[in-house]
């Protein structure tokens, strides 16, 4: 079963990669569909026995290195936070593909997208069901190719390529930190599976280690370094340049690897790293405080925005903001439920925000919108739910996590969580804003797009609605659902949490029993549980100033329009720092772009060129030459010439010796 | 005449002496293109086959070789020992271990496609063009059969000629500079290298390498040694600041010529590291150690920057070798089995990736006459399997795990991690500004409009294009997810390199109390050698 759930997709990739042409286009697309479509009846078969009663499974493929104790086999770990994300990544996934068939329908490379979207998928599954750190990084890299694939796949298009690089690149640099961080569990720890790493760590919080020539607390090292590779991939404050680029892409790309799925592997990475970051306070803090920044400058910038996909994907870092200040104050269960509502939510955002473009003729402008609910109100509708969602209004699924998020922060009574709790909740002020302001300008007001484009705006077709409907209901009901599981309490809900009998797991529905081992949380640091007994003021602020943020986007862009010209024009600075997202881009371009290249320039003209070779072979061999032309000139031909030589050699000779003579005391 | 060493009982033995027939098989070759007569067309099809059967039949012996040889065993193999010169006591000894056996296999493996590659290429003197190169096979497979340090040397020094050959006469305008300066370069570093060989001689009364490895030199006395091979094994490399004469080299060389240069001949510096320099000089290796790193790392980052700027394909490809062997440096100097492991991995993997990227390089520049990279774009559209072929290669010399190109940076990061931190952490930038040049390249070669006609109306690959390309990438996908085919049959050896390493260390515990080597100390300031209890 874990085989079918994982490896179908890579099957798939490789029957339409190379016999796409052989295939056809309908082959290609009923290839991939179908088997990702069994994987992922396959993971929600392994959720069952899985999550539901209890003990994580294992599977080795084949030993992939074994140098000296460095040993690593490909192997499929299936646990409770495996399977969760095995869940959302297979069904997500399933519903991309199925959407893509419409949304593609003009393109002339359908094969070759369809092989990288499961290529994608196939890379994800190797990331989450790793028990190694390397098969991590595998399928870390994996999805990264994968979404560098994807991003540019309009390869004509210089934007596009110019973006994919950026997105390859500004990972690595990520990767940079995790590829140190792995070498660094290597070598305190002496392996790097899960099991041997986790069953030590307990023992290691202690420790500390010679890095960089400085005795270090080994664990936040660690964890830092690993922080560094998930603020890489999950486009955290700081590296997360690359993701408003990343939606040159097409737009179910931007849906599965950009927001639902690889964007969240940072939050797995940590959440499956909880039983070392709890021995790495500091480490744990950091986390905190760049989340909790993440979602407040993400949320300013996507206020300002006029492209739909833009403001999506601002959202989307917001809302990872959320799930890495949940990781800071250990609030793992609660960062994971926000994954998996935030994965529907958001896929359906932006798959319906694909249907808009379909719909306006590839018009992403949303300036050049408005007015066309009437045209298209099935899209409208799904907009609403995953809007709903994304605000966190009540019985909708962001409700239930980002709640759980924002009390759990609360509950963690330090300077940061208060820090992260307040900045979550402006920031939840302006999700609902700017959720609807993209909703208003979208579909409401005058029409802003010329004749020709309102005259062809149509409903996409079935293939494209049937996967909206699929994640629309996850966007309602994924909250409630499985809000026990994931993050109840068990004190509430009367079981006794007991490890030694784990058959007593079955049917208990509480965080405890269904996580398992799979997290660790030292008990002190149990902020979840402490969520559940917030003051109630603490529940009800998200909902009031989420409502509030409605109201405004309301008033602004429905009831008084052209009010927000004025407020943009009271506060021109703030805007234009907003809207030119906080000028990161620029400063990254003047410190690191240009002097990379003016750098290597120098490296190049001067070290190679002047010193290396100037001093080295080039030097040598002009200075031979004009040794031998001054030698040859020498040879005048002239008998007095030669003479007076002879007679400056022997002076010198003599002189030398008696020199000599003089020093040894002869004379 | 010939004396086989008896392998461990189960394990097949070879009763024929199969590593002298590789070496002497191409020169075998060479006789008969020597005697095809005819006019010019023809003696230049025949001379192609001839070239490549030979080698065909070559790499064939060599995949029986590896079929063969006893992954488990730490000894020399198919050993031959014949008296040469019996007065010097230099012996005709050849033989291979873990260290070795995939250099021999990789030598084997490029020649035919190289032979390939330039069957269209090549059109003036083919003849004398397939002679030179199936000389240097028997050279390449010699170097790294050859167990006495004097037949090692002559092998080593004799690769230069055909080398030198193949650049001057049939590379590019500025050739003559070009073979010149890889000729200089490589000799001076070689006879500081054959000075230390005699004084070894002299010590120890032996040219037999296996015996050296088992007779320690005195601590002093290494360091001069340890030099004297550096000076060789580092241009070979090429190690920074020696690296300058390989873009022109490159850059001159008929892709052909590139592909061993970069494949083969890169690996003989390293090679010659892991025979001589640390087995026999563990002291000094240790003391130098420091050294090493640091140079391996303002290589990786150096070059990788120089990199960055490179308009013309084949020095930028050049640019990346040398920071790939930073990786194997900065990974063998550590003594670690990781670190050398990784090393020898990396070399090999260096040695399919580098001679596939020069391959991809030299298929456009038959098409268009130019290195140059803004002469190209676009050529996804008309070429999608040479842009796909191309793309998992730029993937693997980046670094992207599945790949070859992974797993031997990475475990020489991670043997370097385990002894200094901050050379590790350094080196490791490598792989973001790698990611960043090979895509560059790859981006304004391949993607982006077609701005150049010609360049965008080129025909895809031929399908003797694709036959030399098929096969190398296969492998280099294959090694990166299997690459314990390579690690497990170079573990024992790489074992034994260690523990010869590490006994060799635990001997300076003694040593250091005797005041010795005070020159070295005072003509580099380094810190005193630590040994890694």
């Amino acid at each position: 079963m874990e085989i079918l759930a994982v490896f179908p997709p890579l099957v798939a990739f490789l029957v339409a990669g190379l016999f796409g042409k052989q295939i056809g286009d309908k082959g290609a697309q009923f290839v991939t569909c179908a088997s990702v479509i069994l994987a992922a009846i396959s993971s929600c078969v392994l959720f069952g026995t899985i999550a539901l009663q209890g003990e994580p499974r294992i599977v080795v493929l084949a030993n992939w290195i074994s140098s000296g104790d460095f040993i690593v086999n490909w192997s499929l770990y299936v646990d409770q936070l495996a399977v969760v994300m095995m869940c959302v990544i297979n069904i997500v996934s399933a519903c991309v593909h199925v959407y893509s068939i419409g949304y593609m329908s003009n393109d002339p490379s359908k094969a070759r997208f369809m092989a990288y979207l499961s290529l994608f998928t196939f890379a994800m599954l190797m990331l989450v069901t790793s028990d190694n750190l390397l098969q991590l990084f595998f399928g870390w890299e994996g999805v990264g190719l994968a979404s560098y694939l994807l991003i540019g796949f309009w390869n004509q298009k210089p934007s596009a390529n110019a973006a994919a690089v950026k997105a390859f690149v500004v990972n690595r640099v990520g990767d940079f930190g995790l590829a140190l961080g792995i070498m660094a569990i290597f070598v305190v720890f002496g392996s790097i599976e899960y099991d041997v790493i986790f069953s030590a760590a307990a023992g290691k919080a202690e420790d500390s280690f010679n890095f960089l020539g400085h005795e270090l607390h080994a664990m936040t090292v660690i964890c830092l370094l690993l922080f560094m590779g998930a603020v890489g991939k999950s486009a955290q404050l700081g590296l997360h340049t690359w993701l408003p680029d990343a939606m040159e892409g097409p737009t179910p790309v931007s849906a599965l690897i950009h927001a639902a799925t690889m964007v969240t592997a940072g939050v797995f990475l940590i959440a499956r790293f909880s039983p070392l970051f709890e021995y790495a306070p500091l480490a744990l803090q950091v986390v905190c405080i760049v989340g909790a920044l993440t979602a407040f400058v993400a949320a300013t910038i996507a206020t300002t925005q006029f492209d739909i996909k833009r403001v999506i994907a601002y959202s989307t870092m917001s809302q990872l903001g959320y799930m890495f200040f949940a990781l800071g104050v250990s609030a793992y269960p609660a960062a994971m439920f926000h994954l998996v509502t935030h994965a529907f939510f958001k896929a359906l955002l932006f798959l319906g925000a694909g249907s808009v473009i379909h719909a306006m003729s590839d018009e992403q402008d949303m300036r050049k919108m408005g007015g066309i609910w009437k045209a298209i109100p099935s899209t409208y509708m799904l907009m609403w739910i995953g809007g709903l969602s994304l605000a966190g209004m009540p019985f909708f699924a962001g409700f239930y996590s980002k709640d759980m998020i924002l009390e759990a922060a609360w509950a963690d009574h330090t300077w940061f969580g208060n820090f992260a709790f307040w900045m979550g909740i402006a920031a939840a002020a302006m999700t609902a804003f700017y959720t609807w302001r993209m909703i208003f300008l979208t579909f409401h007001g005058k029409p802003r797009a010329d004749e020709k484009v309102m005259a062809n705006i149509h409903e996409s077709p079935r293939v494209m609605m049937i996967p909206l409907l699929v994640l629309a209901t996850g966007a309602i009901v994924a909250g409630s659902l499985f809000y026990g599981g994931f993050v109840g309490s068990a004190h509430e809900t009367g079981h006794v949490y007991d490890s030694g009998h784990k058959e007593n797991y079955v049917n208990l529905w509480d965080k405890e029993h269904f996580w398992g081992d799979s997290l660790f949380v030292l008990p002190q640091n149990d902020t979840v549980e402490a969520a559940h007994h917030v003051p109630e003021w603490v529940k009800h602020l998200p909902v009031i100033v989420g409502l509030l943020g409605i109201a405004l986007a309301y008033f602004v862009y429905i009831r008084r329009q052209g009010f927000a010209d004025r407020v943009v024009r009271l506060i021109k600075p703030l805007y234009l720092l907003f809207f030119n997202k906080w000028y990161f881009d620029e400063i990254y371009e003047r410190v690191f772009v240009r002097n990379i290249w003016r750098i290597g320039r120098v490296f190049w003209k001067t070290g190679d060129k002047r010193l290396i070779d100037g001093l080295g072979p080039d030097g040598f061999a002009s200075l031979s030459q004009s040794v031998a032309r001054r030698f040859s000139k020498m040879q005048t031909g002239y008998l007095y010439h030669y003479a007076f030589v002879t007679v400056l050699g022997l002076l010198a000779l003599v002189s030398w010796f008696m020199y000599k003579a003089v020093l040894q005391g002869l004379i | 005449m010939v004396h086989v060493q008896s392998g461990i009982a189960g394990v097949d033995m070879i009763d024929f002496p199969i590593l002298t027939l590789m070496t002497v098989l191409p020169l075998i070759g060479v006789l008969f293109i020597f005697l095809i007569r005819g006019d010019e067309e023809l003696v230049a099809h025949n001379a192609r086959f001839a070239a490549l059967y030979t080698s065909l039949f070559t790499f064939a012996l060599s995949v029986y070789m590896l079929g063969h040889f006893d992954g488990s065993s730490a000894d020399f193999q198919f050993v031959e020992k014949k008296e040469w010169l019996p007065s010097l006591g230099i012996f005709y000894h050849m033989g291979v271990d873990g260290i070795s056996v995939f250099f021999v296999a990789l030598s084997a493996f490029l020649t035919p496609l190289c032979i390939l590659a330039s069957w269209d290429s090549i059109k003036t003197r083919v003849k004398e063009y397939m002679i030179a190169f199936l000389v240097l096979e028997t050279f390449m497979i010699g170097t790294f059969c050859a167990l006495d340090t004097i037949l090692f040397y002559v092998f080593f020094e004799a690769v230069l000629i055909p080398m030198f050959l193949i650049i001057g006469v049939w590379g590019g305008e500025r050739r003559v500079y070009s073979a010149f300066k890889f000729f200089l370069y490589t000799l001076l570093g070689s006879v500081l290298m054959l000075l230390a060989l005699l004084t070894l001689y002299f010590q120890t009364g032996t040219t037999d390498i296996p015996t050296l490895l088992e007779s320690p030199v005195a601590r002093d006395m290494q360091m001069w040694l340890w030099l004297a091979f550096f000076a060789s094994f580092a241009v070979k490399m090429p190690m920074w600041p020696f690296h300058t004469w390989l873009p022109d080299a490159h850059v001159e060389a008929p892709t052909a010529g590139s592909v061993i240069l970069a494949g083969v001949l890169l690996k003989m510096g390293g090679y010659g590291f892991l025979r001589f320099s640390i087995p026999m000089f563990p002291e000094a290796s240790a003391y130098y150690a420091d050294f090493v790193y640091w140079l391996s790392v303002i290589a990786i980052i150096y070059t990788s920057l120089v990199a960055l700027v490179q308009e013309d394909m084949k020095k930028l490809i050049a640019y990346s070798s040398v920071a790939h062997m930073g990786f194997v440096t900065l990974g063998i100097f550590t003594g670690t089995i990781q670190g050398i492991e990784g090393g020898i991995f990396q070399m090999i993997s260096h040695g399919l990736i580098s001679a596939a990227l020069f391959l991809c390089v030299g298929i456009i520049y038959d098409r268009m006459h130019s290195r140059e990279i803004n002469r190209y774009g676009g050529l996804v559209k008309n070429m999608p399997k040479y842009a796909t072929l191309f793309m998992i290669l730029m993937l693997a010399s980046v670094g992207l795990p599945g790949t070859s190109g992974f797993v031997g940076e990475f475990l020489s990061l991670v043997g370097a991690f385990t002894v200094n931190t901050t050379a590790a952490l350094f080196a490791t930038t490598g792989v973001v500004l790698g990611a960043i040049y090979m895509l560059t390249l790859y981006r304004r070669v391949v993607f982006g409009p077609q701005e150049h006609e010609d360049a965008a109306n080129m025909p895809d690959l031929n399908w003797r294009e694709y036959s030399i390309l098929v096969p190398l990438v296969t492998l280099v996908l294959l090694l990166g997810i299997f690459p314990n085919f390579v690690i497990s049959r170079v573990a024992p050896s790489a074992d034994r390199l260690v523990s010869l390493y590490q006994s060799g260390l635990q001997g300076a515990v003694i040593q250091q109390i005797e005041p010795a080597a005070g020159f070295v100390a005072d003509l580099l300031p380094m810190p005193e050698v630590i040994v890694n209890e």
